[in-house]
C-alpha cells in the first residue's frame, strides 16, 4: 500500500515535469511555427546588407515564406551574396524582386519577396536578379542634407 | 620564527584538508557510478527517494515559481511602460526564468530543502553506525543508500526545474494579462517569437541537470563525510547549503558564458 502510494505521486511528478516540458516547447518556444522543413536555395546578390543575419525570416507579402541560409561576400565582385532558403511550397517568378526591409523602426532586418510577371518560376540554385540594399541611416540623412544644400544655392 | 612556522603549516594543512575532501568527493561519485546498477535493479529504492527529494519539494517549487513569476511581471511592466513596449513583458519573463532563474532558483530551493535532508539523514545514519551495520551485513551502503539518493536527486532536479519555469510563467501571465491588462496575444507571440527551443530550454535544461548533479553530490558527500556526532551531522548540513548555493552560482556564471554567447 504504501509502496503503491509512493509511485503514484513519483508517476505525477514525472508526468507534470513531461507536461511542463509540452507547454515550454509549444506554448512558449518556437518548435511549432518553425514548421518549414523542405526547402529550396536561391541567391541573391546585394550591395549592402545592412544588419540582416543568418535565419533571418524572407516574407512574401508579410508572410514567412523562408530563411536566410547564409551570408557570404564575394571577394571578387565586391557584393554580399546570400542564400535563401524557401519553402518547397512557395513558388516565385523568375524576375521576383528581393529587398532588405526592417520590420518596425528598430526591429530587426528581414527579405520581403515581390512577384514579378515572368510565366517562369524560380528554381533552386537561380539567382534573383532584382534586388534592393538594406536602407542606411547615415546614407539617407547625408543624401537629404546634400540635397538641401543645393536648393538653397 | 614560531608563528612563521605556524602560518605555513596552517596553510599547508587548509590545503591538505580541502584536496582532500576534494578527491574524496570525486571518490565518492565514481563508486556511486559503479553502484549505481544497483539502483536500477532494485528501481523501488531509487523511487522511494524521487518521492523525498523530488514530490516532497513539488509545493515549495510552485509556490516560489509563482511568486517569482509575478515579481518579473509587475517589475518588467514598470520598466517597460517607460518604453512603450509593455507587450515584450511576456519576452522578458520567459526568457529570465527558462534562461537563468528557473534552474538556478530551483537548484538554490533543492539544495535547502531536499541536499540538507539527504545529508541529516545520512550523516544520522552514520552517527547512530546504520552504515556499519550494513557493511557487517555484507551490504554495501554506497549500493543500498548512496546511489539511489543521487539518481534520484539527477532526475528530480530537471523535472522541477521544468515545472519551475512554466509555473513562473504562468505567474507572470497571471499579473500582466489578468491584473495589469497586456494583450494576450502579443504577450504569448512575443514570446513565441522570441524563446528558441533549442537555444534556451534546452540550454536551460542542461543548466539545471549540471545544477542538480552538484546539489546531490555535494549533499551525499557532506553527509557521508559527516564526523559521526550531532555537532558534526549539524555542521554538515550547514556546509551542505553554503557550498551547495556558491557551487551552483558559480557554475551558473560559467555555463551562462559559454552557453548564450
Amino acid at each position: 500500500m504504501e509502496r503503491a502510494k509512493i509511485d503514484i505521486w513519483v508517476g505525477i511528478l514525472v508526468a507534470l515535469g513531461i507536461a511542463a516540458l509540452f507547454a515550454l516547447a509549444t506554448k512558449v518556444g518556437n518548435l511549432t511555427s518553425n514548421d518549414i522543413r523542405e526547402t529550396y536555395t536561391v541567391l541573391a546578390h546585394f550591395e549592402n546588407i545592412g544588419g540582416l543575419k543568418p535565419r533571418a525570416p524572407i516574407k512574401g507579402a508579410g508572410v514567412v515564406v523562408g530563411r536566410v541560409k547564409t551570408i557570404v561576400f564575394d571577394t571578387e565582385a565586391y557584393h554580399a551574396v546570400v542564400e535563401l532558403d524557401i519553402d518547397k511550397r512557395y513558388v516565385f517568378p523568375k524576375d521576383t524582386f528581393a529587398n532588405i526591409y526592417t520590420s518596425g523602426l528598430l526591429g530587426e532586418q528581414y527579405i520581403g519577396l515581390e512577384a514579378g510577371g515572368d510565366e517562369k518560376n524560380l528554381l533552386a540554385g537561380d539567382l534573383i536578379t532584382h534586388t534592393q540594399d538594406a536602407v542606411v541611416l547615415e546614407k539617407l540623412i547625408s543624401q537629404f542634407l546634400y540635397s538641401k544644400a543645393s536648393e538653397e544655392e | 620564527m614560531n608563528k612563521l612556522l605556524n602560518f605555513f603549516g596552517n596553510l599547508g594543512f587548509a590545503l591538505r584538508s580541502k584536496l582532500y575532501r576534494l578527491g574524496a568527493g570525486t571518490r565518492l561519485f565514481f563508486l556511486t557510478l559503479i553502484y549505481s546498477a544497483d539502483s536500477f535493479k532494485r528501481i523501488h529504492l531509487t523511487i522511494r527517494e524521487i518521492y523525498y527529494t523530488g514530490v516532497l519539494s513539488l509545493v515549495i517549487i510552485v509556490v516560489s515559481a509563482f511568486f517569482v513569476g509575478m515579481v518579473l511581471g509587475l517589475q518588467g511592466y514598470y520598466t517597460l511602460e517607460k518604453y512603450g513596449s509593455s507587450e515584450a513583458i511576456g519576452v522578458l519573463v520567459a526568457l529570465a526564468l527558462v534562461r537563468e532563474l528557473g534552474p538556478v532558483v530551483t537548484a538554490l530551493l533543492f539544495a535547502g530543502r531536499a541536499g540538507t535532508a539527504i545529508t541529516a539523514e545520512i550523516g544520522l545514519m552514520k552517527a547512530t553506525e546504520q552504515l556499519s551495520a550494513m557493511e557487517m551485513m555484507a551490504v554495501s551502503p554506497i549500493a543500498r543508500i548512496i546511489a539511489p539518493r543521487f539518481w534520484a536527486g539527477m532526475i528530480s532536479m530537471p523535472i522541477l526545474a521544468t515545472i519551475f519555469s512554466m509555473v513562473g510563467i504562468l505567474g507572470g501571465y497571471f499579473i500582466a494579462v489578468l491584473v495589469i491588462g497586456v494583450d494576450e496575444g502579443a504577450f504569448w507571440s512575443q514570446m513565441q517569437a522570441n524563446v528558441d527551443f533549442s537555444n534556451d530550454i534546452i540550454d536551460g535544461a542542461i543548466k539545471s541537470v549540471v545544477f542538480g548533479f552538484a546539489c546531490t553530490i555535494i549533499a551525499l558527500f557532506e553527509g557521508f563525510d559527516a564526523p559521526p556526532t550531532a555537532e558534526g551531522v549539524s555542521r554538515a548540513t550547514t556546509r551542505t547549503v553554503v557550498i551547495s548555493s556558491l557551487t551552483v552560482l558559480g557554475l551558473d556564471f560559467i555555463l551562462t558564458s559559454f552557453m548564450f554567447v
